[in-house]
């Protein structure tokens, strides 16, 4: 717990708030710089669509896909010690409360993505509540097995395609909530946008369509879940449940003797990667309108590779997985006509790194040994 | 609920499907994935490593006996005679150079980097043998049934249990019989003691690795009379894992009867309705984890 310092500067000891013994900042000069920057590459990321080609936006939809799943991800093992290999049971999940509530209910896309998180907080009671039973090597085990359950299940929903799976109706998405006002907007500005892209060397973008409105949409939506999943993540471990956390790592015995309710604590973590992961899940699948039960609970992509992202950029930090996200969409660029050799050096590096950098790459790089701009988890 | 209703009355008219038949086919289903399970539960049990490239490993395995059966031409049980030795290398090698490495820093690092390695091979056998489905041919064998009295069963699927009974039977000679047996015991319960006694726990672990690349083996052979694919090994080391998880950890008897568990409830799913055979297998086992959480013979 290296890092949850500083109670000495935020005087421990002054009682000026009456019936609040103490206060503990957790917060460095760091932090705040961090923040700082943090809002910054947010406005400018949801400013960007005006800029960028679609094929990017779509890309930068699967890194915030990824880094929502890499920081629920690092919730459950940096912080609170739970190693899942069952998160694609809430990817899932996500996608087909999606699809469901789109093509059964008729509801508005971005409502269905609401609702759809919500069906993973959820569900993840019922789910938590088995898995529980198992500690350690089994509870990785469990997980899986229950995601494999949830899987078989959705393979059974003939109005969803069945094991094939099937596509959305295009006019659900056409008939998203905000294409209109959108198309409009982007309309407004193109002078604005042109002479922007102008400054920066680019060539005036041509016609803007309704399907790339819809992308936008989506985008923004990616983008919110992904502040909301960082910033969830970031503000639980600031407060009770992360300090829980934090101890309950360190040792849970040691734990439970100072009060902390070690079964809630790691409850309050699984509920909210479950949302999470049925969050972003949700809007991956929204953007590419085509779903079905292996794509939806694939154990590569939305658990081994999630897996491979927090270590390599760092377990236990909220920088780390960010990191190691971005190093992943920018290789998969790369790489993507090799794809079995992509894998085949992603499996290769992921062993390196665990092997002879085992706190990751945030750990080495020359900022992150020493400078932090989040909470600590394990190291 | 449409979707309810058609659930419950197949599953209904399903039950009336299962018979003894179904009982006894699992039983044999049972002993291929105490093979699968086998080497899994061995190394759980001596060093607590979780070995999630034991699935690829096997299929890997089966690949190494279809390219020497088609390139030399000799019978399946010949080569795999051959590729016994190499196994056994592999395995210690890999323990001794890259495992044992990880095994000091807790759960997460073995489990990922078993993890790499599962991914590796799974894309180098897709690399190299393509996504076709291959199999191993043993000749008149494999058609050949007799009757029990109670089922007719197929020879090769007695044939697997038996062989997964031997190993079983070995392993717990191995364990509980010989000099080496001891050594792995008192390794697995205290790597530090051992040394003291002149033991290096490194090379034990290695050697254990190496029994378990031998039953790897054994299992790759009789997983290859059906069809299988570059990535099959998942499923089989979740199989695997099942019947460990439900014997008990360390407990090699216990993996047998958590074999043939799954095989029963995966043959009672099937007998219900086809797409019913995998459920079938992970509803009994959370079912068991939810009333015996260490399993039905744990020590």
């Amino acid at each position: 717990m290296t890092d949850v310092p500083a109670p000495s500067r935020a005087a421990p000891l002054s009682t000026s708030q009456p019936g609040r013994g103490y206060t503990i900042r957790t917060g460095t000069r760091t932090s705040m710089v961090g923040a700082v920057l943090a809002v910054i590459i947010v406005l400018a990321l949801l400013v960007a669509p005006g800029l960028i080609s679609r094929g990017l936006l779509e890309q930068l939809v699967l890194l915030f896909v990824m880094i929502g799943l890499a920081q629920c991800w690092n919730l459950l093992a940096g912080y609170a010690g739970l190693i899942s290999v069952g998160q694609q049971a809430f990817v899932g999940i996500g996608a087909y409360t999606l699809f469901a509530c789109i093509i059964t209910l008729g509801l508005d896309p971005l409502l269905a993505v609401v609702l759809a998180a919500i069906a993973g907080a959820v569900l993840s009671i019922p789910i938590g509540w088995v898995v529980f039973r198992l500690q350690g090597a089994y509870f990785a085990v469990v997980t899986w097995v229950v995601s494999e359950v949830v899987r078989l299940f959705a393979a059974k929903w003939q109005a969803l395609g069945g094991g094939t799976g099937r596509n959305l109706p295009p006019a659900a998405k056409r008939g998203m909530f905000g294409v209109e006002w959108t198309s409009d907007f982007f309309d407004r500005t193109a002078d604005f946008f042109n002479n922007v892209r102008g400054w920066v060397g680019l060539p005036p973008r041509g016609a803007f369509r309704s399907a790339d409105a819809q992308a936008i949409i989506i985008y923004w939506a990616a983008l919110v879940a992904c502040v909301i999943i960082v910033g969830g993540v970031y503000y639980m471990l600031r407060k009770r449940v992360g300090l829980g956390l934090s101890a309950v790592k360190d040792g849970e015995i040691a734990a439970e003797s100072v009060g902390v309710d070690l079964r809630r604590t790691k409850f309050s973590a699984f509920v909210f990667a479950g949302f999470g992961a049925a969050l972003v899940g949700s809007i991956y699948f929204l953007l590419t309108g085509t779903i079905s039960p292996s794509a939806a609970f694939d154990l590569q992509r939305w658990t081994a590779f999630v897996i491979f992202i927090v270590v390599i950029g760092g377990l236990g930090t909220i920088e780390g997985p960010i990191l190691g996200a971005i190093l992943y969409i920018v290789l998969q660029g790369y790489f993507s006509n090799f794809s079995t050799w992509y894998l085949m050096g992603l499996g290769a590096f992921a062993i390196v790194v665990m092997l002879f950098a085992p706190k990751g790459l945030w750990a080495r790089s020359p900022t992150g040994s020493t400078s932090r701009c989040s909470p600590r988890g394990a190291g | 609920m449409e979707w309810f209703d058609t659930f419950f009355t197949g599953l209904w008219t399903g039950l009336g499907r299962v018979s003894l038949d179904t009982i006894v086919q699992g039983v044999l289903t049972g002993g291929l994935y105490a093979l699968y399970a086998a080497g899994l539960s061995l190394i759980f049990g001596v060093m607590g490593l979780v070995n999630l490239a034991h699935g690829d490993l096997i299929v890997l395995a089966a690949y190494a006996i279809v390219a020497m059966v088609t390139a030399w031409g000799l019978p399946v049980w010949v080569a795999l005679l051959i590729a016994m030795p190499f196994l056994f290398a592999f395995g210690f090698g890999l323990q001794r150079v890259v495992l044992n490495r990880t095994l000091r820093s807790g759960l997460l690092v073995p489990l990922l980097v078993t993890f790499g390695i599962a991914i590796i091979i799974q894309n180098g056998l897709l690399e190299v043998f393509s996504a076709d489905s291959q199999r191993l041919r043993f000749g008149a064998i494999e058609t050949q049934s007799i009757d029990l009295g109670i089922a007719t069963v197929g020879v090769f699927r007695l044939l697997t249990l038996g062989v997964a009974v031997a190993v079983i039977l070995a392993l717990s000679f191995l364990f509980y019989g010989t000099r080496q047996g001891r050594m792995l015991r008192a390794t697995s319960d205290s790597a530090e003691y051992v040394q003291l006694m002149g033991v290096n726990p490194r090379i034990v672990f290695a050697i254990a690795m190496g029994i378990s690349f031998l039953v790897i083996g054994i299992a790759a052979m009789f997983m290859g009379v059906t069809n299988f694919f570059p990535t099959s090994g998942p499923a089989n080391l979740l199989t695997a894992f099942e019947a460990v998880v439900i014997g008990g950890l360390g407990s090699l008897w216990g993996t047998l009867v958590g074999g043939i568990i799954i095989g029963i409830a995966q043959n009672i799913g099937a007998a219900i309705d086809p797409g019913w055979q995998q459920l079938g297998g992970h509803i009994v086992f959370l079912v068991i984890v939810l009333l015996r959480p260490r399993g039905l013979f744990s020590k």
